[in-house]
């Protein structure tokens, strides 16, 4: 099974669109080797640039290039570049700028540098932001395909990619589309709901859950704003319990906006799984596990959600 | 292009509908909008190429008021430009106004930008002017900042950038920054808050052509802006010395008048200084200027609310 971090995946798919499209050009704060737009910048210097170790203003000369008919992806650590909220909102959001924010390093995966380099709230705040879309995904296909829906999509989006690198979950014949989820495993239980780095644990857990004769549905939610309201609540109401899975806050993100949604429409137990308090340092599988977001974490907790 | 005599009366039209709007509002910015207006109508009447028939022409210049509080500046020279009908001035701040409290690029064709979060419009612009640039547009970009608004850290984030932005096929000369020096932010003067200076220095410390004016003088400012635009290879910085509530004596200078509206009585006293009327000739004045008759009536109409 390939392997590659979504990040990586943008970067080629970047180089390809760049191409096609004239209108894209990169935004970088000092981390193009990292958020992978190196290689978009070495083909076509002329449509990358560099402004420094200086985040707001990056987000802000992107709005301004945005207005003027270009399409560009301002990019750097999802912390550092959501960390700049008010000129996002301001100059982005409320001015409604076509510009695609991309967030790398997202979540504790990033391991050893800890807890400063993680985005970790960076979809709680982003979600509050009326206009902007929100796209995690998962693999290499499905990052290829939401980096080609972010040139076509009029309006701010924001992309959160990973720094690991994750297996592929999607068959081949997907294509993504916004505010569409995907089922990856078909089942009757409960409903697992996972975004990003962590969707292949889920299909992972599902498995060992199958072994204790829990069947689990995983859905691939890489549409986060909007959501599929109807596939949640379809879900929601054949299994009778949500699981939601994801390499962030536990406040704020998926599992908030899932939460939100079948708590006004479909009243439904939903058990959220996600990063307690702030990151820390650490290898990418013992963090995992201390924050239950491994296959085994995420079959314990279901089974002690569904009291089996 | 219309003369100069023709621009101090638009000015003077504007400085009255700034005052009008604001009393209708109840509130707002009337010392910044009136300590920028020269700068704003000098622009826009003599030095702009736009459209109000086509406010997405892609070639146009633009105007980005990072000092967004100062917008009542910039509705009076769009609505006297025909961007939208003078009566709806009076709209300004009201429910389902176009005319937000701060300007809204999606709200109102003309705006180009949301601004008055401080700080955020200078990247704007150099995202424009790098934009333009690269597309070959002529199209030119101005940016009207205020001086307590360059405490913000993010305006130095691209005072450092765009003078090497785009170098050296699409240096930005095509961008025009003023900063509107009228020595009062919200709390106090400048200079007791936080002090700025020296910002002529500052600004040439990080590679700008600076050139400073008064922001009042029509002449000097189209000057600045001719010698701004015939400046190749970097933008440029112009320091427009101004007094913050200009041409009203009693908001002049006086940092309570950096945000709130006049009562009606005010604004008619306002209005009649604006206009250059001794009190005792005031009376006989309105006898025949039917305009600001009506004027003073409808400020008259706002007391008894």
């Amino acid at each position: 099974m390939a392997s590659k971090a979504t990040r990586a995946a943008f970067g080629e798919a970047l180089v390809d669109l760049g191409a096609r499209d004239p209108r894209i050009v990169t935004l970088d704060a000092d981390l193009s080797k990292s958020t992978m737009t190196s290689a978009f910048a070495k083909k076509y210097p002329d449509r990358a640039y560099n402004l420094g170790i200086a985040e707001s203003n990056m987000v802000g000369i992107g709005a301004g290039l945005a207005l003027t008919g270009k399409i560009p992806f301002v990019c750097s650590f999802a912390c550092f570049v959501v960390g700049r909220f008010e000129t996002i909102r301001i100059s982005i959001a409320y001015t409604n700028a076509n510009v695609k924010i991309v967030g790398t390093h997202a979540g504790i995966a990033i391991g050893e540098d800890g807890y400063s380099q993680m985005g970790l709230e960076d979809v709680a705040c982003l979600r509050a932001l009326p206009n902007v879309a929100i796209v995690q995904p998962a693999d290499e296909l499905e990052t290829k395909q939401a980096i080609a829906y972010a040139v076509e999509h009029e309006g701010p989006l924001y992309l959160r990619l990973t720094r690991q690198n994750v297996d592929d979950v999607c068959p081949p014949d997907y294509r993504f589309r916004l505010g569409r989820w995907l089922v990856l495993r078909p089942g009757a239980d409960v409903t697992l709901i996972a975004s990003g780095g962590p969707v292949k644990h889920c299909v992972d857990a599902a498995t060992i859950l199958a072994g204790d004769g829990i069947s689990a549905e995983v859905i691939n939610a890489a549409s986060i704003k909007p959501l599929d309201d109807d596939l949640l609540l379809r879900s929601a109401g054949k299994t009778g319990h949500v699981v939601t899975v994801e390499d962030h806050s536990i406040e704020g993100g998926l599992g908030g906006a899932v939460a939100e949604v079948v708590g006004e429409l479909l009243p439904t137990p939903v058990k959220r799984l996600g990063v307690r308090g702030f990151g820390e340092s650490g290898d990418l599988k013992g963090l995992y596990a201390k924050h239950g977001l491994d296959p085994a974490g995420i079959a314990s907790s279901v089974r002690k959600f569904l009291n089996r | 292009m219309i003369d100069d005599a023709q621009l101090a009366a638009i000015a003077r039209e504007c400085r009255v509908q700034i005052i009008r709007m604001i009393t209708h509002a109840g509130s707002g910015h009337p010392g910044g909008s009136l300590s920028v207006i020269d700068l704003v109508t000098t622009l826009f009447f003599q030095r702009m190429r736009h459209d109000p028939q086509r406010p997405d022409w892609p070639d146009r210049d633009r105007l980005i008021l990072s000092k967004g509080h100062a917008v009542p500046a910039l509705y009076a020279a769009m609505a006297r430009a025909g961007y939208f009908p003078e009566d709806r001035l009076i709209t300004l701040r009201k429910l389902g106004s176009p005319l937000q409290g701060h300007p809204d690029r999606t709200a109102l064709p003309g705006i180009e930008a949301a601004t008055g979060s401080l700080g955020q419009g200078l990247s704007i612009a150099v995202g424009m002017a790098l934009g333009l640039r690269t597309s070959g547009s002529p199209a030119r970009v101005y940016c009207i900042m205020g001086d307590g608004e360059i405490q913000e850290g993010q305006v130095w984030e691209a005072a450092m950038a765009a003078p090497e932005l785009g170098q050296p096929d699409h240096p930005l000369d095509n961008l025009t920054v003023i900063l509107d020096e009228n020595r009062i932010q919200l709390d106090d003067f400048v200079a007791k808050v936080r002090d700025i200076e020296p910002v002529a220095a500052k600004w040439k410390a990080f590679r700008w052509p600076v050139i400073e004016i008064d922001g009042h003088e029509v002449g000097q400012i189209r000057k600045a802006l001719d010698e701004a635009e015939a400046t190749r290879g970097v933008p440029t910085f112009i320091v427009a010395h101004t007094v913050k509530g200009k041409g009203v004596s009693f908001m002049e200078n006086n940092v309570d008048w950096h945000g709130k509206a006049p009562k009606p009585a005010e604004a008619i006293q306002a209005i009649r200084e604006i206009l250059g009327v001794t009190e005792a000739a005031w009376d006989e004045y309105l006898k025949t200027d039917t305009a600001t008759r009506a004027l003073v009536a409808e400020l008259h109409g706002l007391e008894k609310k």
